[in-house]
């Protein structure tokens, strides 16, 4: 079992073990998405995950929102796995935990008009009377800045930041605690992002929200994030406060990943140190032994092959699954 | 290097203007037919692109970015009512030559990729079969030599054990080896432009890393131009000598990356590099530029830019042209003179990025 990241702060989720997989198309192989991951969310926090595509971030969203049943592994509130509880209490249990994805327009209901959209969640948790579910939905509306009128409107006369503000809205209606956010300014335009993200900043302040931030925008993740974890092929390998992930990375993978973004900065500010990674992540149904990162680290050794690393704390709160990246002179060879 | 490149740029496009340029846009104009009526969908277009130079298309999502990259190959789609101005390339005006001369000029001098290579690639066909096949159709080399040239292409852009490789199928590929192919096709016959439409917002940061590399490394290497379309400002920043900025339908800055970046003469592009959350201190709020940009139903008269401009004052809603700003400089801006407008140098410093950035 996993040491755990943190866990003397109060936390809202804790993911233990956490292993989910799916049968391939020809159900002839498993593919482990997530494969024994173990962290808690604290109250209040956001916390972001990075991580190439189909390392499993989805996937764990899903999971947290109970959108997906863990094959292995728990994930519990107040040390009580919900999905243990009676049918009624876990169904209202639920609510407090919701997902946003990212694309606007795939989430709204395009012969539904914006109002009936933030309503929907409401009717179908039968809260309140008709009356006080269209305060909620208004109030809603108003919280993330959107004027009353379009609630009028259908979502085709709207643009791609005000549906994104409807999709939040729909999600606040249920007052919860905890949101996934998943790649949700990915499809907005440049610049409409900064409003979104200083909207979901606002939301957390004024109403004490958590956040799993998810996304491969590394400058979103850094902005936005009290902590960030790394993910490579179904596991973390690397998790601590953003200041710490960002500017002094331990995993080989983080600091490649992080040198790999682009900057828009002149190129006398940019440095020359780009560490280009060699191939692409393996497939899931098949990962490499030991290190799931041996086949494009340059630092790999026959240890990488043999033996899984461990995932221990280097720094307070700053947590690495790599064998070598306590070594002082850990450096390109 | 890139600063080299960029300073060099700079003076010969000042110098010499137009006559050095590979291709030279004038007054280009896509207008769609619509059920709404005729759409103007961009206007005023005006750039030249030297040759081997590498030059970055920005802006955001619907400006006209893709359009005016399909327009120089003419691949609009059929509901296309009109075509203004001139895309000269060599003589050749590609807005109103026959359509044998483009057939010739298509996928020889000028080629394209696009951002899904799968959409580009036949299912049905190996990866050697699609290069060979451009080859065959402009040139008139053998079989045997055809495939020899394919194999060597296929090493040029990074696939490893290519004579393998050569005889797989695209749904046998990665997304990132994909583009590697879509990008040997494009080259196989060493045109003199590459028109590159986001060829890596699909990818992942570290297989954009290495695309980028490429392409960088191959328009060294072979002289070819690139024009890069995207709308992501570090891309260019990290790939492109020159960055043209497009807003609703038209070009609003033309400028040498790092003249942009540093100093935008131009209200938008410096919103929109004060609104990175890279350039931004962390958990702050983000500034971003309020309202959105205009639809073409409503698009005003005079600075297209001017409802969400800070700047906005009387004179504004007169027509902007596009106004040489010296130093090989252009900006649609009357007022750029007296603009002291922050670019990203300001904010670095302060920002999520600081670590990682060099300092002098
Ligand atoms: N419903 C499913 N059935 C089968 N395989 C799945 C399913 N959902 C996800 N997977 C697989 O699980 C792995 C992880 O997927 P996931 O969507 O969690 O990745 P991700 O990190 O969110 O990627 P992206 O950045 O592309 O969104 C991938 O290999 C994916 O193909
Ligand atoms: N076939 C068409 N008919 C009518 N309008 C069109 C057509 N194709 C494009 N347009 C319009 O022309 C404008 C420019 O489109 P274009 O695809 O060039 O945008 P873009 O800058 O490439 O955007 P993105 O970043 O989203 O790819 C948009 O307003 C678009 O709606
Ligand atoms: S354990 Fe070995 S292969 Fe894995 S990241 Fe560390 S050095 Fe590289
Ligand atoms: S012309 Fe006026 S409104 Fe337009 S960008 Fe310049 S200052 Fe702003
Ligand atoms: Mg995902
Ligand atoms: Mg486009």
């Amino acid at each position: 079992m996993m040491p755990l990241a943190g866990d003397s702060r109060d936390p809202i989720v804790s993911v233990r073990d956490l292993e989910v997989g799916f049968q391939t198309m020809d159900r002839r192989a498993t593919v482990k998405a997530v494969d024994g991951v173990s962290f808690d969310v604290r109250r209040g926090e956001t916390f972001g995950i990075i991580g190439e595509s189909g390392s499993g971030k989805t996937t764990i969203g899903r999971a947290l929102v109970f959108l997906l049943k863990p094959t292995a592994g728990a994930i519990l509130h107040n040390g009580v796995d919900p999905q243990t509880l009676p049918r009624k209490q876990f169904q209202s249990h639920r609510r407090d935990y919701q997902i946003i994805f990212q694309d606007p327009n795939a989430a709204l209901n395009p012969r539904m008009t914006i109002i009936s959209s933030v309503l929907e969640p409401l009717e179908l948790a039968g809260a309140g009377t008709k009356a006080e579910r269209l305060a909620r939905a208004q109030e809603a509306m108003e919280r993330v800045g959107l004027p009353q009128e379009l609630g009028e409107r259908y979502p085709h006369q709207l643009s791609g930041g005000q549906k994104q503000r409807v999709i939040i809205a729909r999600a606040l209606t249920l007052r919860p605690r905890l949101i996934v956010c998943d790649e949700v300014v990915a499809a907005l335009d440049m610049s409409i992002r900064g409003d979104v993200l200083n909207l979901f900043a606002e939301l957390q302040r004024d109403l004490g929200l958590t956040y799993v931030f998810i996304t491969h925008d590394l400058s979103v993740v850094s902005h936005i994030s009290d902590r960030i974890a790394v993910m490579y092929l179904g596991r973390f390998v690397e998790l601590g406060p953003t200041e710490s992930v960002s500017g002094r990375p331990l995993h080989p993978y983080t600091q490649a990943l992080l040198s790999a973004e682009p900057l828009p900065l002149p190129s006398t500010m940019r440095s020359d140190r780009r560490i280009i990674l060699q191939g692409e992540m393996p497939s899931p149904i098949d990962p490499p032994s030991g290190c799931r990162f041996r086949t494009r680290c340059q630092y790999a050794q026959s240890v990488c092959a043999e033996q899984t690393p461990a995932w221990r704390e280097l720094e307070p709160d700053h947590w690495v699954a790599c064998h070598f990246a306590d070594r002082p002179n850990f450096s390109p060879s | 290097m890139v600063k080299a490149h960029s300073a060099e740029r700079t003076s010969k496009t000042a110098a010499a203007g137009s006559r050095q340029a590979l291709m030279s846009v004038r007054g280009l104009g896509i207008r769609f037919k619509t059920a709404q009526g005729i759409w103007q969908a961009t206007r005023k277009i005006d750039f030249d692109i030297a040759p081997g130079e590498r030059v970055g298309i920005v802006g955001e999502s619907g400006c006209g970015k893709t359009i005016t990259g399909l327009s120089i190959l003419r691949l609009l789609p059929n509901n296309l009512s009109g075509l203004d101005g001139s895309i000269m390339f060599d003589d050749v005006d590609l807005a109103s030559c026959s359509t044998r001369t483009m057939r010739g000029i298509r996928g020889r001098r000028i080629a394209m990729i696009f951002q899904e290579p799968m959409s580009a690639l036949d299912p049905v066909f190996t990866v050697g079969h699609q290069i060979a096949e451009t080859l065959r159709v402009h040139t008139d080399v053998g079989k045997e030599e055809a495939r020899a040239q394919t194999i060597d292409m296929l090493r040029r852009v990074g696939i490893a054990s290519p004579e393998r490789r050569i005889d797989e199928y695209p749904h046998q590929l990665s997304g990132g080896m994909r583009q590697r192919v879509m990008i040997a096709a494009a080259l196989i016959c060493g045109p003199q432009l590459l028109i590159a439409d986001e060829p890596t917002t699909a990818l992942d940061v570290t297989v954009q890393a290495q695309i980028l590399d490429l392409l960088r490394n191959l328009s060294e290497t072979s002289k070819t131009a690139l024009m890069l379309i995207t709308h992501d400002l570090g891309v260019v920043a990290e790939t492109c000598t020159r960055m043209i900025t497009m807003y609703a339908g038209e070009v609003i800055e033309d400028a040498a990356v790092d003249a942009a970046l540093v100093r935008p003469l131009h209200p938008y592009t410096s919103g929109l590099l004060r609104s990175l959350p890279h350039l931004s201190p962390r958990l702050g709020r983000l500034p971003s530029i309020p309202g959105r940009v205009p639809s073409i139903a409503e698009m005003p008269d005079g600075c297209r830019f001017k409802a969400r401009c800070p700047h906005a004052t009387a004179g504004c809603e007169a027509e902007q042209e596009l106004l040489d700003a010296g130093e090989g400089r252009k900006v649609r801006c009357w007022r750029f003179r007296e603009l002291e407008l922050p670019g990203a140098l300001q904010h670095a410093a302060t920002a999520p990025i600081a670590g990682r950035v060099v300092r002098q």
